[in-house]
């Protein structure tokens, strides 16, 4: 992990534990929940997110692969080369692959069939970490960061759209692993957190549209972007489930799911977190 | 080569108010890797800003700057459409170099 | 002081003194340049304050620290500073719980403002310092800022 600067992680955790109980005392509570949102809302101006974005609409133009070309032919939902607005339609069905698609597995899909990638070279980093950089993350978020305040209008029409959130919504509720864990477990109910993180309900409307809406984000304890394939995939490892494997039909079932809950609400990332 | 600096400059009642992201590791020299090692200090430790040949800002920095660094500032005499530059210069001897219009 | 100074122009001016040679920019960036490599390296902030020569500065009201008291994690703590000092030449930013106080130091020419934010990594829990050089003189102010995850959020 890149994140324990000073100390050991297992030092780092114990110095957690002993800071959030004198924060947390009764009569500072408030007070403590106040500092962390002026702490959040003054990170906001100069999200590091930006220099994922750059380098993303850089590799969309240029002409890559075995093939020699860009993507700007590639169609993500609302036609070839046609960015703006449109994440906030997916996943959706594209029949040229006969499946719903989110952007990360849509972009896969270009980069073997346009560019002429092989799907392993084209999967080799999914998730970027240091200097192992990951041009899918960097893709992702500059398309996220073209749908910045688009509503969220992700579609069930074709069957095989209201297939995946019908199986989205039933992994959701899946009880399972060593802890017979489910993600439901952590955000099927209001006013949870686990340390200083709120957890949404993914649930209601207004949890659903919040949690959705602010990913891909940039996790400032990683120093990297993170994109929603990732979120679902570290939720698994959470919950010591088995990996979740990119761009895998139970990983798009679970977005389609999330993603048309959050219908409505104005998308806002790349988002910057904690 | 380092990627590019995002620099957003705009000029307010005379002011020019500069904002800098810079792609950067900005390895302590403190955190050891997966097999125990000592992971070798890299970061940025000197940057500069320019407006018109002249120095707007200049900084030292050690290794306790966040990673992906951030950094704002504010001067006067800035005009609309004039370009300020923005250096920076790591341990490794590592350079770059953008700039903005001001908006 | 003089000593530092000069290695800080030996060590740290690669691109400035290039830039210095072709004209580009004046001598002041070369002088500003006035903390040597080694202050960096400082365990503790009385050694960091001696080196800059600025042994007991006044605490003065008009150096503004804004900062969460308050950081999710200490990766990242944003901190602005505003000196509205007169005749101010730098900013130095310690935070004196870390391995190595000193973070950063920013010369200020004339017709900039005394007003800098960053983000700077906390080991622990700490005052967070800011120095102020003004009409040749030192000033600071302090403020403590609580770190609850010490850079190991997952």
């Amino acid at each position: 992990m890149s994140i324990s600067m000073f100390m050991s992680e297992y030092k780092c955790v114990a110095v957690a534990m002993v800071m959030v109980a004198s924060v947390f005392d009764a009569s500072a509570q408030s007070s403590a929940v106040d500092e962390i949102a002026r702490y959040r809302a003054q990170l906001q101006d100069g999200n590091p997110a930006e220099l994922w974005e750059a380098r993303g609409e850089d590799l969309w133009k240029q002409k890559r692969g075995p093939k020699n070309v860009s993507l700007e032919g590639c169609n993500i939902g609302k036609g070839a080369g046609v960015v703006k607005g449109a994440y906030a339609q997916l996943p959706r069905y594209f029949a040229d692959a006969d499946r719903v698609m989110d952007l990360e597995t849509r972009l896969v899909h270009c980069m073997v069939t346009l560019q002429g990638f092989s799907y392993a070279d084209a999967t080799r980093r999914v998730f970027g970490s240091g200097s192992n950089r990951s041009d899918l993350e960097a893709l992702t978020a500059w398309i996220t960061s073209e749908s910045k305040g688009v509503v969220m209008n992700v579609a069930l029409n074709h069957d095989k759209e209201k297939e995946a959130y019908n199986l989205g919504e039933k992994m959701f509720f899946f009880r399972g692993g060593p802890h017979d864990f489910a993600c439901s477990t952590c955000h099927a109910e209001s006013g949870k957190r686990i340390r200083l993180q709120d957890l949404p309900n993914l649930t209601e409307k207004k949890g659903a549209q919040l949690g959705y809406t602010t990913w891909p984000a940039y996790r400032v304890s990683q120093g990297e972007l993170r994109t929603f394939q990732w979120r679902l995939n570290d939720c698994f490892r959470q919950q010591r489930f088995p990996e979740l494997v990119f761009g895998s039909e139970i990983s798009i079932a679970l977005t389609t799911f999330l993603a048309n809950n959050a219908n409505g609400a104005a998308f806002n990332a790349p988002a910057i977190k904690r | 080569m380092a990627d590019p600096m995002r620099i957003r400059a705009a000029v307010r009642d005379g002011v020019v108010n500069v904002k800098v992201l810079m792609s950067h590791e900005m390895e302590t020299g403190q955190r050891k890797d997966a097999a125990g090692k000592l992971v070798p200090a890299h970061y940025i430790r000197s940057v500069s800003a320019t407006y018109q040949g002249k120095t707007v800002l200049s900084a030292q920095w050690g290794p306790a700057i966040s990673k992906n660094p951030y950094l704002e500032f504010n001067f006067k005499g800035g005009q609309k459409g004039d370009k300020v530059i923005v250096i920076w210069e790591d341990n490794k001897g590592e350079k770059r170099s953008d700039e903005a219009t001001i908006a | 002081m003089n000593h530092s100074r000069r290695k800080a122009i030996k060590t740290g001016g690669g691109v400035l003194a290039m830039l210095f040679a072709a004209g580009v920019i004046g001598p002041e960036v070369v002088l500003a340049q006035n903390l040597g490599e080694s202050a960096f390296s400082m365990k503790t902030l009385a050694e960091v304050m001696r080196a800059v020569g600025a042994q007991s500065p006044a605490t003065s009201d008009a150096i503004v620290i804004k900062a969460p008291s308050i950081a999710e994690n200490g990766a990242v703590v944003p901190v602005s500073i505003e000196s509205k000092l007169p005749g101010t030449e730098s900013i130095t930013l310690l935070v004196e719980k870390n391995p190595t106080p000193l973070v950063a130091s920013f010369g200020i020419p004339a017709g900039t403002e005394g007003n800098i934010s960053t983000r700077v990594k906390m080991g622990q829990t700490s005052d967070v310092y800011a120095l102020v050089k003004a009409d040749g003189k030192f000033y600071m102010a302090k403020q403590e800022i609580k770190i609850t995850l010490g850079g190991c959020g997952g």
